[in-house]
């Protein structure tokens, strides 16, 4: 839903600029396809990389591991399982509810998002064209950490 | 034409496997063409509206704008506005790392470019409201609280392991990317 109004902004300030600067428009147009390109080999490897993943791996599979009497051994399991995958977040929090009413557990749920969100094993090659390795991997190591802390408090406060 | 190959060498490997998974077992590789397919979709809706913005910004905003708001010496205008930025994002996060690129280019310091990063992962507003539907207030709101510290703690430690020169290579490195 979100996304169409990322459309209609970029369409309305098309517009103006055109309407402003044709010439100056065209440049934004030609350095905006060349950006795309540049990255598209990347792109369209972890797309295809996820849906292999993804259809390998199922909800019953899932709630099976990470279940709420799997301990700290399903937290860390939910959080590796949550940073080689990569799943839009529209999906990714009615499924998370889905897990819930099977079984899995709150803390575990919580680490299975927080790497979800932050940690991409995935995307790593993307990370590094643009922030290089040594960065790009230090970040996911302490947004992985992070995760657990994110995971221990939520377990505590939501019940 | 060989240069594209090998640009492109990885995916080609990594469609040529799905294929074989088609060949080996049907139902599991058009499972994985038809997810592939959903993914394409969502980046079809996301990423050539975000790259048109990055294109307008690159041309019209000056960097010394950009500078002032978000460089150097910002301060807390620079962290709080990162955070809104990155906030009001949509799509996952490797549409945040062009976005990036370009603030790079633009001269915004590499520590409001790291909680940028940091809140375009995790705490998007419309993603907000979902999981609030689906998970409930509570969850919701104490994973946000935690975040936002987090994201900025996770900011600090990565500008504190970088040196100046590393960063500038990153920046110098964005300045050819187009």
């Amino acid at each position: 839903m979100d996304s169409y109004i990322f459309y209609g902004l970029a369409i309305a300030l098309l517009a103006v600029s055109f309407f402003k600067d044709k010439k100056k428009t065209k440049t934004a147009l030609k350095k905006a396809w060349r950006a795309f390109e540049n990255i598209l080999p990347e792109f369209l490897t972890v797309i295809f990389l996820v849906g292999f993943l993804l259809a390998v791996l199922n909800t019953e599979t899932i709630s099976k591991i990470i279940g709420a009497e799997s301990g700290w051994i399903g937290v860390v399991l939910a959080a590796v399982i949550g940073s080689v995958t990569l799943i839009p977040g529209f999906v990714a929090f009615p499924t998370a509810a889905i897990l819930l009413e099977n079984g899995a557990g709150y803390t575990q749920i919580a680490a299975f998002l927080s790497t979800l969100m932050m940690v991409g094993v995935i995307t790593l090659p993307v990370e590094m064209k643009y922030f290089g390795k040594k960065i790009s991997i230090i970040r996911n190591v302490l947004a992985f950490f992070f995760s657990f802390a994110v995971a221990a408090i939520i377990g505590m406060v939501v019940m | 034409m060989k240069k594209l190959i090998k640009r492109y060498r990885v995916f080609i490997i990594v469609f040529l496997a799905m294929i074989i998974l088609v060949l080996v077992n049907r139902p599991l590789g058009t499972k994985a063409f038809t997810i592939t397919g959903n993914s394409i979709l969502e980046m079809l809706l996301v990423i050539p509206p975000i790259f048109v913005l990055l294109g307008l910004l690159d041309i019209w905003v000056p960097r010394e704008t950009m500078i002032k708001y978000m460089g150097e010496g910002s301060g807390l205008k620079g962290i709080i506005l990162s955070i809104i930025i990155g906030s009001a994002a949509a799509g996952p996060l490797y549409g945040a790392f062009p976005v990036a690129a370009v603030f790079m280019k633009k001269g915004v310091k590499f520590m409001n470019i790291l909680i940028f990063i940091g809140a375009w992962s995790t705490t998007k507003i419309p993603m907000f409201l979902f999981e609030i539907t689906a998970l409930g207030s509570r969850f919701a709101i104490s994973r946000l609280l935690i975040d936002i510290p987090g994201i900025i703690i996770i900011a600090l430690i990565l500008s504190k392991t970088v040196s100046r020169e590393e960063v500038k290579i990153l920046y110098e490195n964005a300045k050819a990317m187009d």
